[in-house]
């Protein structure tokens, strides 16, 4: 066999990942511009819709590479939402530091849980997450004088950014400090999962029977991906905290849990841009349809869940290559007719 | 110091269910030697114990005079012993040349690396284009494996395993389920292993046990029955009467 070289060159790395995702950092940059001018007044939105694909990408981590399946996710993002807001009440309104101790706290909750939640496997593991998620959220209720209980944690003013930037009324500096991180997150996210420990992962979720076969220590490498998966999840619940300024005990609810993995099926799992577009599509259709009918908006999430797992299992971002075969299948279809 | 795996006094049960029982057996480097038995003799349990998969109640797993019996499975891989499985067990939905890649990443220990993905892909490359021509894979190396014919996938998991570049090679039933028309390709590719490598195979297809093996173990309820050369084998009566049978010759 041939001796293994270990000498590339370092340059045409770094050229070979720039040309391949330039063009899809460009283009999420021209619609963050084009959203920005095009929707002056709702900015809020557009700013939490960036938090949760922060939050989904997340989970992808996990869920759509590694096929760890967990429905107690919040208890990664309230983590790093409460402790973030309680950094900013009680020691510093920096907002760079706090998102430091919201990825720092997530990452070790994500920790110290998957040292269990790694040893389990389908309903049980399922059930783990979930009682992990609720048992912190009853423990930030109870702890009301720090907390703030069911009243939820308020009193959290942020300095500027960089001790510059100001967070204005309108919420043009939280959309674009949100949409920064956004694009270092899914930086971060691409060399990870384009790197050994990304295949990795996803040999992990193949077969783990070989994984182990082939030397991989399969647990400690799920330990390290939901710590990793944690540290963002924290990211997005310290933004969030830091946006609206308030942390209520919904941050760890069980349907927060179950939307993000519903935003991440319908996107397509395990590809990154799929979160982006789940999450997009998830709240915006929440959006619309709680506007016009606020009783009955479930309805067409339903509809449109139900929709995507029969007709698009892969999600909507393998919408195209659908309609490729679709339309290959009807090019075909005058040739399979019997004269 | 015995070079080569050696096992000693080997003992497992399941409750009541005894499945290894007492097994010795040596595997010499170079050795070619072929585990044989009726379905429910123990073989993949045997070989499960080697691999660490399962833990022996009592005995030894001495490699190259060491006991491995500590070691967990990917400590086992590390220390050289590699397994294919009776069932293929590959990555499906990634390519032949992935598949074969991961093996190596981990074998080098950039498994956990985070960063750097053109260093190591570099470092496999060459290793990776080898094993394909050795296995004659090149021209399905970036189809994805799932769609491989089920004896392509044998051979990828064949290859795969060498990736590992293992000191004991245990092929768990190499021929099961694979086309008579395609069973040539598995038996030329073991006829192709290094002559260094010491392989244990469990294999029920004993035209391709006589032309591989040189040294055949026969295993019955849990025990060995008798261990030989496969001239030994093929003339013994007890084995003729719980395995063989009558007509083979």
């Amino acid at each position: 066999m041939n001796t293994v070289r270990t000498q590339p060159d370092p340059g045409n790395a770094i050229m070979r990942f720039l040309k391949k995702r330039i063009a899809v950092y460009a283009l999420l940059i021209a619609i963050s511009i084009a959203v920005f001018f095009l929707f002056p007044y709702d900015l809020g939105f557009l700013t939490r819709i960036i938090i949760m694909m922060i939050f989904v990408l997340s989970l992808d981590l996990i869920l759509g590479f590694a096929g760890v399946a967990t429905l107690g996710h919040a208890a990664l993002y309230g983590t790093g939402a409460y402790m973030a807001g309680l950094f900013a009440v009680h020691i510093s309104a920096s907002p760079i530091v706090g998102l430091g101790v919201g990825a720092l706290s997530g990452a070790v909750i994500a920790f110290i849980s998957a040292l269990i939640l790694m040893r389990a496997h389908g309903l049980t593991l399922l059930m783990l997450t979930i009682a992990i998620a609720e048992v912190l959220k009853e423990i930030a209720n109870k702890a009301q004088t720090l907390t703030g209980g069911a009243d939820g944690l308020s009193g959290i003013v942020m300095a500027p950014i960089f001790g510059q930037i100001e967070f204005d009324f309108v919420g043009q500096t939280g959309y674009w400090y949100s949409f920064a991180l956004l694009m270092i997150v899914l930086f971060f996210l691409h060399i990870i999962t384009d790197s050994p420990f990304g295949l990795g992962l996803r040999g992990i979720k193949q077969s783990t029977a070989r994984m182990r076969a082939i030397g991989a220590p399969v647990y400690w490498r799920l330990v390290a991906a939901y710590t990793v998966s944690g540290a963002i999840a924290g990211i997005a619940g310290a933004l969030s905290a830091q946006i609206t300024e308030l942390v209520s005990l919904n941050v760890y609810d069980f349907s927060l849990s179950a939307e993000i993995v519903i935003m991440l099926i319908l996107g397509g799992a395990g590809r990154l841009y799929g979160a982006l577009l789940g999450t997009a599509v998830f709240l915006i259709v929440h959006h619309t349809a709680a506007s016009v009918d606020p009783f009955n908006w479930l309805f067409i999430i339903g509809g449109l869940v139900l929709g995507v797992i029969f007709f698009l299992p892969g999600g909507l971002l393998s919408f195209p290559k659908k309609l490729g075969w679709v339309t290959t299948w009807f090019s075909k279809q005058p040739e399979e007719t019997p004269r | 110091m015995s070079a080569g795996l050696e096992v000693k006094n080997l003992h497992k049960s399941f409750g009541g269910i005894t499945v290894a029982n007492n097994i010795n057996i040596q595997l010499k480097p170079g050795a070619r030697t072929a585990l044989i038995g009726p379905n429910g003799a123990g073989k993949t349990t045997f070989a499960n114990l080697l691999t660490g998969i399962l833990q022996p109640d009592s005995g030894q797993i001495l490699l190259d005079g060491i006991d491995i019996r500590a070691l967990g499975q990917a400590g086992r891989v590390k220390a050289g012993i590699a397994k294919t499985f009776q069932i293929t067990t590959l990555f499906p939905e990634m390519s032949v040349r992935e598949n074969l890649r991961l093996p190596i990443l981990e074998r080098e220990g950039y498994g956990a690396k985070w960063f750097g993905k053109s260093q190591v892909n570099y470092a496999a490359d060459d290793e990776i284009e080898t094993l394909l021509d050795d296995f004659q894979l090149t021209k399905y190396a970036d189809v994805t494996v799932g769609q491989l014919a089920y004896g392509q996938q044998r051979l990828v998991e064949m290859a795969l395993t060498l990736a590992l570049k293992p000191n004991i090679l245990i092929l768990d039933e190499p021929a099961a389920g694979v086309p008579t028309s395609d069973s040539h390709l598995i038996t030329d590719a073991i006829e192709r292993l290094s002559p260094d490598l010491s392989v244990l195979i469990i294999e029920h297809d004993m035209k391709l046990v006589f032309r591989v093996a040189n040294s055949i173990v026969v295993l019955v309820n849990g025990a060995i029955l008798m261990e030989g050369t496969p001239e030994e084998i093929s003339r013994d009566q007890r084995v003729r009467d719980v395995y063989l049978g009558e007509r083979h010759e």
